[in-house]
């Protein structure tokens, strides 16, 4: 039922004990209650000493996990009266990158999302995340429309990357990315990215250029992925830890960097234990950040977005 | 057949003498593989004399193809901070830049100079793909953003020539942030009302052709030069395809609509001259002549004498420009 990760073996375990333990509740005994309670508690301190302290790699994986909650169901769970939005005007609708209308909080909003899918079917209609220059076309133009009425935009940022490939490339893969950062900095409405999964370079950045970047706890965000890194400078795929390590793509390295604005914290044992908990946490995330552009001026709004970005890099990590 | 590589030739050698060839005399093409003389090499911009195959450039090249009589000023860049995330792979990163460095005599892989083109003002900011692939990193970023202010300042277009893998993974997440930071450049520019304009060069791929190279207001390709977002091996191995003939060359994305010319390096200068002629002298020449006769000539002060025209002293009311075309410079010199 649970899918579990690799390193999470021993919880699978523990939990498997108290999934066998629960079935034998049929007998009369007390002391299975007593033994149940003992072992979700040894689960839950194994969970957290686990989930503490995850390796950059790790956390990787939790960030790619197949339960995670992805843009379909922030939407659902975030946004009322969502209208979407699609097409890109010029050559087609691309479902890796989803955007629309809907209320945030009561207020209108623009959303725009890369979207993963969940199974076989709904993965290839999404491209597991991987949009064309259409999906990137299709968001400059729900950004220019939020601009035009005054609608902050909200993106969930959860992309392997820009989809490489002979078509993508045709129809201007590149350009396509490089106007998106265009028009987010274009913009004179706040906009607010969360990365809730994986932020997957240039095509992450196309949709995340944005006055305030959050994370997830266990996401993570990178100029290229762990394997690709490490197939090029390492030469060696196996190398995939220490490139996830190097790369410094966590959430808690990002803030030090001062890329990212805030660090959103997830359930224990990640977002996909409790995705309508994270989801929640996130909502608040999203309201907090818009909050701070509430009744600024919109040249104010760009010229602080602006800033931020050309503020970034004047540290290191030491 | 390797007895006669390995024991034949070396006795042919021994009884022959070799021939004592100063290696750097001549160059191979690497796309033909013929023989070029390193003088006719030169004397042809390096452009290989029998297939035309353009040879890149470094950066202080590019500026003495570009400027008047190759003759510039280049600007020191702020360096910004070294090795932000303590990056080693099978090496450090800070040795790494230490030996590309030394190698180059740069501090990284951008040329941000001025000077003039065809006696017009012009700012550029040059890739050295000598220097670690000409990838972008925190100080790429900073001189794609001194550039810019520097073409704001002198009121001068932006000539920005790539010529870059990508962004310098050693530097991580602030290697991608340079798209944005770079973004920001093109749009100074922009809003300062000058024409940026990007020379793209062999090769323009990754996070600078998506970002600020992708982003001019004339798209100019040298001939052949590889441009794309993906490289072509992650392609192949995503799709198990082999790519067509002639993908992500400077051709292909002419012929996609992605960039306006490909213009060979003999022709280069003269055109980037013309284009930034074109925009920054409007009429400037007194060869503009409208084809319908004008219902009553007017001027630049004709308009101002209507009133509180808006219109800034630096733009000039095309209805304004007749047959004795207004030179727009001249309300510019006060």
């Amino acid at each position: 039922m649970h899918n579990y990760l690799e390193f999470e073996k021993p919880i699978a375990e523990l939990e498997g004990k108290v999934q066998e333990l629960r079935h034998l509740t049929g007998s009369e005994e007390v002391n299975i209650a007593d033994e149940v309670g003992k072992l979700q508690t040894k689960v839950e301190k194994l969970l957290k000493s686990t989930y503490a302290k995850l390796s950059p790699w790790q956390k990787a994986m939790v960030a790619r996990h197949a339960n995670r909650p992805h843009t379909v169901d922030y939407i659902r769970d975030l946004i009322t009266e969502f209208t979407p939005l699609a097409g890109d005007r010029a050559f087609a609708e691309d479902s890796a990158i989803i955007g629309g209308m809907g209320r945030f909080r009561g207020e209108s909003v623009v959303v725009i999302g890369h979207e993963k899918g969940a199974d076989t079917d709904t993965r290839i209609k999404h491209n597991f995340g991987m949009a064309k220059p259409e999906g990137y076309r299709k968001a400059q133009r729900l950004m220019k429309l939020a601009d035009q009425f005054h609608l902050p935009v909200v993106t969930f940022v959860d992309t392997p990357g820009a989809y490489p490939g002979i078509d993508a490339e045709a129809r201007g893969q590149a350009e396509a990315i490089a106007r998106s950062i265009e028009v987010c900095l274009s913009l004179k409405v706040p906009m607010v990215s969360v990365v809730i999964g994986e932020g997957g370079s240039g095509g992450a950045i196309a949709v995340a250029t944005a006055n305030q970047v959050l994370m997830l706890e266990h996401s993570i965000y990178s100029v290229i992925s762990p394997e690709g890194c490490a197939s090029i400078l390492w030469r060696d795929k196996e190398q995939n830890q220490v490139a996830a390590e190097a790369l410094r793509l966590t959430a808690q390295d990002l803030l030090k960097l001062g890329v990212i604005d805030s660090i959103i914290a997830e359930p224990l044992g990640g977002a996909h234990r409790e995705p309508a908990a994270a989801i929640a946490t996130v909502g608040e995330g999203i309201e907090n950040a818009l909050a701070e552009y509430a009744g600024l001026d919109g040249g104010v709004i760009k010229a602080k977005r602006r800033e931020k970005f050309l503020e970034m890099g004047k540290h290191g990590l030491s | 057949m390797n007895w006669l590589k390995s024991w034949v030739r070396p006795k042919l050698r021994e009884l022959v003498g070799q021939k004592e060839i100063p290696d750097h005399l001549w160059h191979k093409c690497p796309s033909c593989e013929e023989m070029i003389f390193h003088r006719d090499l030169e004397k042809n911009l390096r452009v290989c004399q029998h297939c035309g195959h353009h040879m890149r450039l470094n950066a202080k090249k590019r500026c003495e193809l570009l400027f008047d009589d190759g003759e510039y000023t280049s600007i020191e860049l702020k360096s910004p901070i070294v090795d932000p995330l303590k990056f080693k792979d099978r090496r450090k990163y800070s040795d790494r830049l230490k030996e590309s460095q030394n190698k180059t005599g740069d501090d990284d892989a951008i040329l941000v100079a001025h000077g003039t083109m065809g006696a017009n003002k012009v700012v550029v900011a040059a890739f050295n793909f000598e220097f670690m692939g000409g990838s972008m990193g925190m100080a790429v970023g900073e001189g794609l953003l001194a550039a810019a202010r520097l073409a704001v300042m002198q009121r001068a277009p932006l000539i920005v020539v790539p010529s870059s893998g990508g962004a310098r993974m050693q530097e991580g997440i602030l290697s991608l942030m340079q798209m944005a930071r770079s973004t920001i450049a093109v749009e100074e520019v922009r809003e300062a009302g000058l024409p940026y304009i990007v020379l793209l060069t062999d090769p323009t791929t990754g996070g600078v052709s998506a970002s600020f190279a992708m982003l001019g207001d004339i798209a100019v390709s040298e001939p052949g030069a590889m441009i794309g977002f993906a490289g072509a091996r992650v392609i192949e191995q995503t799709i198990r395809q082999q790519l067509p003939e002639g993908f992500q060359r400077a051709e292909y994305l002419y012929e996609h609509g992605m960039i306006d010319m490909v213009v060979h390096r003999t022709d280069l200068r003269d055109t980037l001259i013309r284009i930034v002629g074109l925009l920054c002298n409007p009429g400037a020449s007194g060869e503009l002549v409208s084809l319908e006769p004008a219902p009553k000539k007017k001027t630049v002060s004709d308009v101002d004498e209507v009133g509180e025209d808006p219109t800034p002293a630096t733009f000039v009311d095309p209805d304004a420009i007749v047959v004795d075309a207004i030179d727009p410079n001249d309300d510019k010199k006060d």
